[in-house]
């Protein structure tokens, strides 16, 4: 194989995944730049974004590349029904995950913060909102994780290569939105107490 | 060795290094607060922060994924002429080359739809494009020398050097946008 040849097949192996998760970025940034009001209202915020979005992730790619290994050795069946104990340990192992990196990352950013002497909202909104983001996009992550890959691996397709991209993609999309709800409900709920 | 089915062993395996990669992730997000005035007056540069983040550690998980596959085949060496090496190189930036022009008419676009923009589309091409250039040198240095290091410590690259690489890249896709931003705004 020439240089050219490797980069050639590089390139196009590579396009599609990237292609998809620019799509999820883009949506992702635009729902970011709508939530200029709450990221004025809660100062720290932002800063817990690259965090957050980066647990998503992490944490459900593990989830989705565990769940595809098992696929291929014959350890789990690809259906959502039924219950597999596996799989259901599998999904609450990232549930309770996914919630206690989100939590220490808001601990982390607000002690930082507060070292630093910087402006930063009051601790129990920022646990608060990680905690609700964490629980609503856990959820719709997991659900979608499983059942795309569940429907993949039932269609002949290499879950594998479907991990990846999806959950770059969903992962930021989700991420966000879910955190622009949670910071929304957390402020409303902090307004009436 | 594979870890075992339940919650608390899936646990033990995977939260210290989520805890670690948590801190390196909130390093980048004080980066973020450093320019969070420039990022709340111009929406069109806040829209550029998750995608700029994503596609910068997507470069290097791809690359750093098929540095890892050539070196397991053993049709790498550590060579300035070796193919391997400099094909996936050259790929990385073609493809950084492609999607950050698309990356900075998006963010625009979108931006501009939903909640106005301050800034012109050329402008914000411009930091999308620059960002996506010194993004794509550095992915390639970050990349090359994590490989080469557990080349070198016979260690699964794997095992270390894909985390490794995507959460690096994730904290450089912010220090440069940052730095781009400086500089031409």
């Amino acid at each position: 194989m020439t240089v050219r040849d490797v980069a050639r097949e590089a390139y196009r192996e590579a396009l599609p995944a990237l292609a998809a998760s620019l799509v999820g970025g883009l949506v992702a940034g635009v729902i970011l730049s709508g939530m200029r009001a709450e990221l004025r209202a809660v100062p720290g915020l932002l800063v817990l974004v690259p965090a957050l979005l980066a647990t998503r992730g992490n944490v459900y790619g593990s989830l989705g590349a565990r769940i595809s290994t098992a696929l291929h050795q014959g350890l789990i069946e690809p259906r959502v029904r039924g219950g597999d104990e596996r799989l259901r340990a599998a999904v609450a192992a990232a549930l309770a995950n996914g919630l206690l990196v989100s939590t220490f990352a808001a601990a982390a950013a607000f002690a930082v913060l507060t070292l630093l002497g910087d402006t930063v909202a009051p601790f129990p909104i920022l646990v608060a909102t990680a905690l609700v983001s964490g629980i609503l996009s856990g959820v719709a992550l997991a659900g979608v994780v499983v059942t795309a890959v569940f429907a993949g691996y039932r269609r002949g397709r290499d879950p594998d290569t479907l991990v990846g991209p999806l959950v770059t993609t969903t992962g930021d999309l989700f991420g966000m939105l879910f955190l622009l709800v949670a910071v929304r409900f957390v402020l409303a709920v902090a307004g009436v107490l | 060795m594979p870890t075992e089915w339940t919650v608390r062993a899936i646990t033990r395996a995977m939260l210290p290094v989520l805890l670690v990669l948590t801190l390196v992730e909130i390093g980048s997000g004080l980066v973020l607060g450093q320019f969070e005035a420039q990022l709340l007056r111009y929406p069109s540069l806040l829209a550029l922060v998750p995608v700029t983040i994503g596609t910068a550690g997507n470069l290097g998980s791809v690359l750093a994924a098929r540095l890892s596959t050539s070196f397991h085949l053993g049709t790498l060496s550590f060579d300035i002429d070796d193919e391997h090496l400099v094909g996936n190189a050259a790929a990385t930036f073609a493809l950084a080359l492609s999607i950050f022009p698309i990356v900075g008419v998006g963010a625009w676009g979108l931006t501009a739809l939903v909640s106005g923009v301050r800034l012109s589309l050329w402008t914000v091409v411009a930091i999308s494009v620059a960002s996506g250039i010194a993004l794509a040198v550095l992915v390639i240095v970050v990349t090359l020398s994590a490989t080469y290091v557990a080349y070198r410590f016979s260690l699964d690259p794997d095992d270390v050097v894909i985390p490794v690489v995507t959460n690096t890249c994730d904290v450089l896709g912010v220090v440069v946008l940052f730095a781009t931003v400086q500089a031409l705004l």
